[in-house]
Order: structure tokens, then C-alpha cells, then sequence
């Protein structure tokens, strides 16, 4: 009798054909410029449940550019392994030919050419098609939203989350989990959810007080499907109050809860769930080690750390899909369910070519709605790139080195601190840099940009913390960025190193001395989580600097030197 | 300004007072340990604790402990400057050997619990928890 890891390592093998066939033609049908949506969307319907996944979109309503990481480092079991691997790694592992579309919308190299030849991704009015069409193949696909979606853009801040609840409500998901939207204030949050026609998740969400299930969030959802029960079981971002203000959203706790999900597992099992489905806002890797902790989960939609794999991984009987970050892409998931089990599954990660796959005119109207009152605003040019300008990667990128230098110089500090968030597009040289960019990278409830002085043994403080949020080898003590950037400022890190002994060689890059861990320096940052932060907003100091420039030249930065790997 | 800098410095007092303490087990914690169990061995298993991988809040947290067939259940946090922080009794007629509380932790250090089981034996259970500055959340 063949187990049921046997289906599912039969099937896996399924998936790598899709993977591999769609990925080869891809590079083949490039060179004949004949992509087509078509071909996009091309997936052999399978099974008798459909899941469609997308996570992370940070309000980006309109196609962007979005660069891939060039450094991902992971740290104890997770050296070496998925989502670690990229460039040319990547691209070997997957049977990615260079040059082809997947190459540049699943890794970093030669970007900027690529992205001229290959156009722009996402656009949630390009997003609202692929759902459509998988939609007719199968019209009662599960759609499900993992989360930072009501956070990122000029318009999401100046409506607080609303252009993006408008649009989402158009594309009709059945159930969504949270991070960043709790930056929004729980009044305003419980005031959009109040009102979502879908459930909102999290078995995480706990009252602070009581430290019992929040009342206003449901731990899951059940949904007949093909003639099978399947749950879905939402896992919020287990940090929030950690990695963002606590004080925004005072009466709630997070955490992992593995235990807590384990019961949860259990529980909607006992109620004769025959598929249990995980929307997890964990990151990666936590989600990794939650697979292999509790048991019973089929698959984990994984968001937070923006990764885009073109196969699930597989940890026990658990697939782990990742649908990467800003719209870019959307995974669907076909699965055989019978018997109370799942028998097997195909996938595809979709990635979202703007100048493909055609815009929904629906949806594309609703956008252009909800734009219109800040036209003038977002469209207002501040200034030009000749640089690559992009964020994700565990070190400083060079949108990070632009707003540390408008820090420096707008703030008159010695050293400044720019948060190792994931999330912000994209420009490629000889873009205009518009407002609408500086705030697709700025944009937070928090930005104010604080000028304060710590000591040189407190920054390294701030430094070995932040790494230990990164580089701890469990993944249960990650949180999910990347590292602090650092401008004005060098330093070597030692990532097998333990927390305190990770940061050395710290410099003070404009007279080239040692930071003295007893002397005070001047240093300027934003997006402090502490309550009362005082200064400008983050946009208006980069928008000054921006101005100031006129054409902005990021030199390539050297400052961080990394050991240990 | 004024705001923005004291509450950096207050945060700098704590932090460093972090790298500096909790990383020596602190010996009044093992004496603690040794008292309780008469030097006795103690086994790995049968306690179950629940604390969060990562302090919310240092000054505050949650933290359950449960261990079937227990007559004592002492709850140590080894970083503190006062290790000791509670030592629940049952009964033999007790319905449940569980108990929750809220505990103020100095840093990152374990926090350890030891039962006393009916027959004289003892178990214990540690967890590791991170008191953090926080932060740059992806």
C-alpha cells in the first residue's frame, strides 16, 4: 500500500515537472518575445480544491519594480537551505536560464537591464485577472490574504488602510491575517474588521490582559469545498509589540503559540476537517520549525519575510508555500482532498509581468479611484536616479543609503539609523524619483526622524540586538527583518557568533577613528517603536535631501563587512 | 527632543544592565535549586512550562507551569538578581497542578521549573527567554 508520503513525494516530483516545463518555456518563449498571459496562467487544474495566495502586497496598488535579495544569509539548520539561496544559486537549483523572465523576477542579477526589458510587476488590477481566471477553472477557489497589505503607500497612509480595504473587498478573499495593519491603532483596526466581508484570523491574537483568545479575531474558518471540510487556521506576525509599538495596539499579545495551534489543529480536526490549511504571517523559517512541532497542518501559506520559491518545500507531510511580496507574485495551490486527508497537490507561482498579463478594467478603475484625490501629490517629480535604488537584503541597500545620507545631512548627526524592513519597490536608473516612491519606502505610522545621543556602547547594543533578531540559529528567536542600516558608520559582524559578540571594528567613517564605547554621538534615525518620538516625518527629510540633489548617485557601500558564513 | 533622548538613555541603563547580569548564571539560583531538591537528581520531562519565546514586555510576563502527580512546582528565573519566584503547593485532593503568573525578568535568561512529585522525585523544564529593545519589524 502506498503511504501518504509517497502521494506526496509523487506529487512533488508533479510540481517540479510544472515548475521546471513552465520555467524552461519561459526562457525559450522570451527569446522569440511571445510571452503571453496565456502562458502565464497555463496550469493543468487538479484535484478538487484550488487555494490562491498572496501576501505582503504593502498597499502597492500600481505595478513596481521589486528587486530580489542578493544577500540572504541563514543561520543553524537553515544555512544553505531555501529561501537562503540566490543569484546564480538560485537559479541552478531551479533550472533557471539567465536572461529569462524568471531570472529576473525570482533574483537580483543584471536588474536593472532586465527590468527594462521586462517591464514592471504587479498591479493589483494584473492581480485581479490571474484570481479571475483561476476562478473559471475552479469557482470556488479559497482566496487568501497573508497580511501587510493595509500598510506601505502615500494613499494607504493618508486613508489609513482604506484605498487598500476598497480594492481587496473587489477581489473577494475569503480570509486574511495581520501585521502591520496593527499599526494602523487597534480602534482603527477593529474598525475595518468590524466591517470585512471575510474573517479575519489569528489563533495568536490574544488579549494582553487576560492573555485568553482576542474576542475580535477568530482563530479559524471552515470552508466546504469539493465535497471536502477544510480549515483555515490564521497565525498573525507573533512579534508585533516587539518589532513595532507596542502602544499603538496595547490591548493585544502575539507570540508563536505553537502549542496553542496545536490545539487549534486538533480542535477543527475533531470537527471532521479533512484539509487544515495554515495563512501564517510567521516568516519562513518559523514556519519551518512550527511544521515540524505541530502536527496535523497540510500546508502553510507562508508571508512576512517576502521570500518567492517556485516549489513548495516539504517538512513531514506539510507543503510550505511562499508567494512572495509587493503584488509580485500569487501561488496557486491545487489539491486532492479525499478521505480526510490530502492526497496530493500542484502549485505554480504566478509571477505578475504588468506588460502580460492584461489589467482587470474593473479593478484598474477602483484603483484609479482611489488615487485620484492625491494625484497631483504622488505624481509631483522630486528628482532623478542614476542608480539602482532598492531595499531587501540583510545589509544596507541603496534606497537605505539615500535616506541614511538625508538623514546625515538634513539632521546633522554622526550616525544614522534606518529600519531593516523588507518591504519597498524599486527604481531603476534614469527614473524619476516621484513622492509616490520616497513614500512606498517611508511611508509607517511611526516615522518621525528622532536626533538623539548614545553612547558608542549603546549603539553597539542596538546593533548586537538587532543582529540576534536575525542570526539567532532558532528560527523562534527571529523576528523577521534585516538588519538596522548604518550610515555615517562602519562595523564587521560575525554571524556564528553568539548575541554580544557579533558586532567589532565599529568606525566612525567620517574621521575614520574607532567608536568609543564611553563617548556620545549624535545620531539621527526613524521609525522608533517608543512612544512620543519627536522630529520631522522620514518623507520630508528624504524629499528635502532628494530636492537638494536633483539627480541622486548612491556609491556602492563597503561599510559592513560580514563573517562567520 | 528631551522626550526622544531620556527614553533612549532609560532604555541604554536597561540594556546595558541586560549585557551585563544575566549572562553569569547567578549561583543563588543553583543554591535555590540544591535547597529544594536536597541534591537530589533531577529529571528532564514531565513539566510542562509555557512562556513566550520572546518578552513582550520584560517588566511582565506570562508564564504557566503544570506537572501531573506534582505535591510542589518552583518557578526560578536563573538571570535575576533574586532568582526565586514563587513555589506553588498541592494537596493530595488538588484538582489541578498548574499554576500562571506574571514575572519581571532583569534580561534574557532562562526561566526554569522544578516539581516535586508525589513519590520524591523531580523533574524539571527550562525555557530560554529573550528580553529585546525591539524593533524593525519586516
Amino acid at each position: 500500500m502506498i503511504s501518504r508520503r509517497d502521494f506526496l513525494q509523487v506529487s512533488m516530483a508533479a510540481s517540479a515537472l510544472v515548475g521546471a516545463s513552465g520555467f524552461g518555456n519561459w526562457a525559450r518563449l522570451a527569446a522569440q518575445q511571445s510571452l503571453t498571459q496565456d502562458q502565464l496562467l497555463q496550469f493543468d487544474t487538479f484535484g478538487n480544491v484550488s487555494l490562491i495566495h498572496i501576501t505582503d502586497i504593502h498597499a502597492q496598488l500600481k505595478p513596481i519594480y521589486f528587486r530580489e535579495p542578493e544577500v540572504n544569509i541563514g543561520v543553524g539548520n537553515n544555512k544553505g537551505a531555501v529561501p537562503h539561496v540566490t543569484g546564480a544559486d538560485f537559479r541552478k537549483l531551479y533550472g533557471i536560464a539567465d536572461g529569462s523572465p524568471s531570472h529576473y523576477a525570482l533574483t537580483y542579477n543584471d536588474f536593472s537591464s532586465l527590468a527594462q526589458a521586462y517591464g514592471k510587476v504587479g498591479g493589483l488590477d494584473r492581480v485581479a485577472t490571474v484570481i479571475n481566471a483561476i476562478r473559471a477553472d475552479r469557482p470556488d477557489a479559497i482566496l487568501l490574504d497573508g497580511g501587510d497589505t493595509w500598510h506601505g503607500s502615500y494613499t494607504c497612509y493618508q486613508t489609513q488602510g482604506q484605498d487598500m480595504v476598497n480594492v481587496m473587498n473587489a477581489l473577494k478573499p475569503d480570509a486574511m491575517t495581520f501585521h502591520w495593519e496593527f499599526t494602523l491603532g487597534s480602534d482603527r483596526v477593529r474598525e475595518i474588521v468590524g466591517d470585512l466581508p471575510f474573517a479575519a484570523l489569528g489563533q495568536n491574537i490574544f488579549d494582553a490582559e487576560w492573555d485568553e483568545p482576542a474576542e475580535d479575531f477568530a482563530p479559524y474558518q471552515f470552508f466546504e469545498r469539493g465535497g471536502a471540510k477544510i480549515a483555515v487556521i490564521g497565525q498573525a506576525f507573533p512579534y508585533m509589540p516587539i518589532a513595532n509599538p507596542g502602544w499603538m495596539f496595547p490591548e493585544y499579545s502575539f507570540g508563536i503559540r505553537d502549542e496553542h495551534m496545536q490545539s487549534m489543529v486538533d480542535e477543527v480536526r475533531g470537527q471532521g476537517a479533512d484539509l487544515v490549511v495554515v495563512l501564517s504571517h510567521n516568516g519562513f523559517d518559523v514556519d519551518k520549525k512550527m511544521a515540524g512541532v505541530v502536527t496535523g497542518i497540510d500546508v502553510i501559506l507562508s508571508g512576512h519575510t517576502h521570500d518567492a520559491l517556485p516549489e513548495p518545500v516539504l517538512v513531514g507531510d506539510t507543503i510550505i508555500v511562499a508567494s512572495g511580496s509587493n503584488g509580485k507574485f500569487v501561488s496557486r495551490v491545487d489539491l486532492d482532498v479525499r478521505d480526510g486527508r490530502m492526497m496530493g497537490f500542484r502549485h505554480k507561482l504566478i509571477p505578475i509581468f504588468s506588460d502580460v498579463i492584461a489589467p482587470d478594467a474593473e479593478v484598474a478603475a477602483l484603483i484609479d479611484d482611489q488615487r485620484a484625490p492625491f494625484k497631483a501629490e504622488l505624481e509631483e517629480v522630486i528628482g532623478q536616479t542614476d542608480s539602482l535604488l532598492y531595499r531587501r537584503g540583510n545589509f544596507n541597500g541603496s534606497w537605505d543609503d539615500l535616506i541614511c545620507d538625508a538623514l546625515l545631512s538634513e539632521r546633522e548627526a554622526d550616525i544614522a539609523m534606518s529600519p531593516g524592513v523588507r518591504w519597498g519597490p524599486s527604481l531603476i536608473p534614469g527614473d524619476d524619483i516621484t513622492r509616490e516612491d520616497i513614500w512606498n519606502v517611508t511611508s509607517m505610522t511611526y516615522g518621525k526622524a528622532y536626533r538623539s545621543e548614545m553612547t558608542g556602547e549603546f549603539i553597539k547594543v542596538i546593533l548586537e540586538d538587532v543582529a540576534d533578531n536575525i542570526f539567532n540559529p532558532d528560527p523562534y528567536y527571529q523576528q523577521g527583518g534585516d538588519m538596522v542600516r548604518i550610515g555615517g558608520m562602519g562595523y564587521r559582524i560575525d554571524i556564528s557568533k553568539p548575541q554580544g559578540e557579533r558586532i567589532s571594528d565599529m568606525t566612525l567613517l567620517k574621521t575614520g577613528e574607532a567608536i568609543d564605547p564611553a563617548k556620545n554621538y549624535v545620531v539621527a534615525g526613524w521609525a522608533s517603536v517608543n512612544e512620543g518620538t519627536e522630529g520631522p516625518q522620514i518623507w520630508d527629510v528624504v524629499e528635502s535631501h532628494v530636492r537638494k540633489l536633483g539627480t541622486v548617485t548612491v556609491a556602492p557601500n563597503n561599510s559592513v563587512v560580514v563573517e562567520g558564513l | 527632543m528631551d522626550l526622544t533622548r531620556r527614553d533612549t538613555l532609560a532604555l541604554g541603563a536597561g540594556a546595558v544592565a541586560l549585557t551585563v547580569l544575566p549572562f553569569r548564571v547567578n549561583a543563588a539560583g543553583e543554591e535555590a535549586i540544591a535547597a529544594f531538591t536536597g541534591g537530589a537528581d533531577v529529571a528532564e520531562g514531565g513539566v510542562t512550562l509555557d512562556a513566550p519565546e520572546i518578552a513582550e514586555n520584560g517588566n511582565t510576563v506570562p508564564i504557566g507551569v503544570s506537572a501531573e502527580g506534582a505535591s510542589a512546582i518552583m518557578l526560578l528565573a536563573m538571570g535575576n538578581p533574586t532568582p526565586g519566584v514563587a513555589t506553588f503547593t498541592y494537596g493530595e485532593l488538588a484538582g489541578s497542578t498548574t499554576a500562571s503568573t506574571r514575572i519581571r525578568l532583569a534580561g534574557t535568561q532562562d526561566v526554569v521549573a522544578i516539581a516535586k512529585m508525589a513519590d520524591g522525585s523531580f523533574a524539571k523544564a527550562t525555557k530560554n527567554v529573550k528580553v529585546t529593545i525591539g524593533g524593525c519589524g519586516g
